[in-house]
């Protein structure tokens, strides 16, 4: 076999993402002359970004100061506040004052996903090679064991490994400092926070599922600007999590539902919360007569600052959601992911290129004391809703300045066993709104994946889910799998697990959450996945 | 012999598409565009005949505002030798494309002409025919399969019937259908070398062809939405709900 295809850059980035774009354009507008690229596995820049996103724009106006002569396409001004606790499927209380994490004063509803579009070429402007269309499926070391680059997954193999017609090869990409702007529990970021043990200080990483869509009401109904947050129903008191409804122009209103990976309830299906959550007495009319205009999960990062894992090792680099910046009380990680983006360009730039201090100049930044400050408060709810908000209050009046630092744990940890748990009246509703089910919300992502080609969720040992699993946990894979990707099917060889991975949304949950921690998400081919337009 | 090939960029076909509320069109913002597919076939098959040394030059034709060049770019990457770019902030029917790729054919002297037999957005499969004609020249359409020698093409034509075998003399146009070839992925190298090859811009307004658009569409409208099926027992259940409906 001949030698794989190598090109080199200085610097190479994985993930076209807020962080990934802000460190490239960073980069560059420090020094034109280093070299960059950024490698994205979505077929269009994007379109595999799902957020919110309400966001606080300050790391913007640094990284463009020009920004708002020429505005991302989706981006309406907050005009109203509200949160609210619902107590059931009817009623609901509005806080009088909306916690101060959550006022939005001066903040922007945007979709993430056009912002990244409408950044990427600025990028390129700028001289940053962004390549859509491919991903970066393994990191690459050196002689001397540092990380040198990243290889691009081959096109064209068949679902048994075998070669097809159009086979080609992935080329190697070699850079001085691989950046990896991966975003939540990326692939290569977790293989390598293993190999290079970053988090052997930290507290287990913590995680949350976000399933979003984005509406189209009917003309006059939207209220341009307003945002809306819930807690309470249709969660038990034991799950964290929430709701937000965010109205952006032309009637179109983003609603979406973040639960907390560390419920233990084996039966809990995000999914079905979602979907009883938009039946809520207060938001059924909204959506009533709307169609949906795209649809989405994708894994959170919420550990915060006790789970911070070390972000440089040699060679390479974390930033954003691969290192974990999200300020969970405020739900935003966008300004995280920015500044931290922007602030390691300023490292790299300033050191010629060495990683070495890029974890000490995280941690004495803004980034890490915004952390700091709230790093009580997410842990706060393992003790339940009531426990988490009183905490909550305590935390903010505090500044953080608790002596204390709560501890993390490991969200797949924390699942009951079947009979274990015992599931509170859950006081659902029958559903009439779109979509019926997993399969019919799966439409509204527009997700393809070629079906001749490898699997891309391992499994690696599947007796267990039949021998073990499904009578210890019930296999839960099957609910808290966004996009029903799992299934336990019944044929004459008897069960056996089907992997239906044409329909992953690439949200990461079955690799978080699966209690024996044996399924791993690997790259499909690039340009597979998700098209959301506008999440 | 030169290669001319139509490559216009759609909305992808992985998107879910949507009428405009005011139905003048359809949604574009955030969309995802990429290649016809149909002229991603027709680019790989002259990319193949210039491999089997039947061609010299490949050159990718794109009708469509500033921003296409992105778009050509890829069929740059993908081995066209280069790319005409005919710049129009307006729509483009399929009979304007035909009278641009007639200029277009006078000044580059091409000896075949490759497009897709549709494009996957307006679904009008009428610019190679309407370029055939005004050109005078031969088509073969629907192809399947596609050889050239001795200043003739062999093409298999998809019919309906199953499949029909022409011959054409050269110069003449061909539209192909989906099973004609895989098109190949590209690769990452090839998209750095794509920046260095040339982009001829030129106005459409400059092409002197009468580009009014002769058919008015007066409104968009998404299909109309199934209604709930009904679940019935049995048989007897069926015909009684079928005679109820009148349709028995």
């Amino acid at each position: 076999m001949s030698e794989r295809e190598t090109m080199e850059y200085d610097l190479v980035v994985v993930g076209a993402g807020p962080a990934g774009l802000a460190f490239a354009m960073r980069t560059k507008q420090l020094n034109p002359e280093i070299t960059v690229c950024v490698i994205e596995k979505a077929s269009t820049i994007g379109a595999q970004i799902l957020s919110g996103a309400v966001i606080e724009t300050a790391p913007l106006d640094r990284l463009l100061p020009e920004w708002r002569s020429n505005p991302p396409p989706v981006c309406v001004p907050v005009t109203k506040d509200e949160f609210w606790l619902l107590r059931d499927h009817a009623s609901g209380t509005k806080a009088p004052v909306t916690p101060p994490q959550m006022n939005n004063h001066g903040n922007v509803i945007v979709s993430l996903g056009a912002l990244c579009a409408w950044l990427a070429p600025q990028a390129e402007a700028l001289g940053v090679d962004v390549f859509p269309g491919y991903a970066a499926s393994e990191a690459l070391f050196d002689e001397a064991g540092a990380v040198n680059g990243v290889r691009i997954g081959d096109m064209g193999v068949a679902r048994d490994g075998t070669h097809k017609p159009g086979y080609t090869e992935g080329i190697d990409i070699r850079a001085k400092v691989t950046v990896l702007a991966e975003g939540c529990r990326g692939h290569i970021s977790k293989s390598l926070i293993k190999h290079f043990d970053l988090d052997k200080d930290s507290d287990p990483q913590t995680y949350g599922i976000g399933i979003k869509e984005l509406w189209q009401l009917p003309p006059g109904r939207g209220e341009a600007g307003k945002v809306v947050h819930t807690a309470g129903w249709p969660l038990a008191n034991d799950t964290y999590g929430g709701s937000f409804l965010y109205h952006l122009d032309k009637d179109r209103v983003a609603v979406g539902f973040v639960v907390g990976l560390d419920y233990p309830d084996p039966k809990f299906s995000p999914f079905e919360a979602f979907q009883q959550f938009k039946h809520h007495a207060n938001v059924k009319g909204l959506l009533e007569g709307g169609t949906i205009l795209s649809a989405g999960a994708r894994a959170i990062i919420e550990g915060g600052f006790q789970s911070l894992p070390k972000v440089e090792m040699p060679g390479a680099i974390l930033i954003g959601d691969s290192a974990g910046l999200v300020n969970v009380p405020k739900i935003k990680g966008t300004h995280q992911a920015i500044a931290s983006g922007m602030l390691a360009a300023e490292h790299l730039v300033a050191t010629t290129l060495n990683p070495t201090g890029w974890d000490a100049k995280l941690r004495a930044s803004a980034v890490m004391s915004e952390l700091k400050k709230v790093r009580n408060i997410r842990p706060g709810f393992n003790k339940g809703l009531w426990f988490g908000l009183i905490n909550a209050a305590w935390e903010t009046v505090t500044g953080g300045r608790s002596p204390w630092t709560m501890k993390n744990h490991a969200d797949w940890s924390s699942l009951d066993k079947l009979g274990q748990y015992e599931a509170p009246n859950k006081d659902y509703v029958d559903r009439t709104l779109a979509p019926r089910d997993r399969l019919a919300s799966v439409y509204f992502a527009a997700t393809e994946h070629d079906e001749d080609q490898p699997v891309h969720l391992k499994v690696a040992d599947t007796s267990i889910c039949i021998d073990r699993c499904t009578t210890e946990y019930g296999n839960p894979c099957e609910k808290f799998c966004p996009a029903g990707v799992y299934e336990i099917v019944q044929d004459e060889a008897g069960k056996r697990l089907q992997i239906n991975s044409a329909n992953c949304v690439h949200c990461k949950t079955c690799d978080i959450k699966d209690p024996y921690q044996i399924i791993t998400w690997v790259t499909p081919e690039g340009g597979s996945g998700p098209n959301y337009q506008n999440l | 012999m030169k290669i001319l090939v139509g490559y216009k960029r759609v909305v992808d076909y992985n998107v879910r598409i949507q009428v405009k509320p005011d139905g003048t069109g359809v949604v574009t913002d955030g969309v995802k565009l990429s290649a016809n597919p149909f002229d991603d076939i027709a680019l790989e098959e002259a990319l193949r005949l210039r491999e089997k040394g039947v061609a010299e030059e490949v050159i990718v034709v794109g009708i469509g505002p500033a921003d296409l060049t992105a778009h050509l770019r890829n069929g740059l990457a993908m081995g066209a030798n280069r790319a005409i770019h005919v710049q129009t902030a307006d729509a483009v029917s399929p009979l304007t494309a035909a009278r641009t790729f007639l200029k277009l054919i006078e000044k580059e002297q091409p000896g075949l002409v490759i497009l897709g037999k549709q494009a996957i957005d307006d679904d009008a499969n009428q610019t190679g025919q309407m370029l055939a004609a005004l050109w005078d020249r031969p088509q073969a359409t629907f192809a399947g399969k596609v050889e050239i020698a001795d200043g003739k093409a062999t093409v298999t034509r998809e019919v309906d019937a199953g499949l029909e075998t022409i011959e054409a003399d050269l110069p003449a146009v061909i539209t192909t259908d989906l099973r004609l070839n895989e098109p190949r992925f590209i690769k990452l190298p090839d998209i750095m070398k794509a920046k260095a090859k040339p982009i001829d811009v030129i106005e459409l307004g400059s092409l002197g062809i009468d580009a009014a658009d002769h058919i008015k569409t007066t409104h968009y409208a998404a299909p109309a939405k199934r209604s709930k099926g009904v679940m019935v027992k049995d048989a007897a259940e069926l015909v009684a709900a079928l005679k109820q409906k009148g349709l028995l």
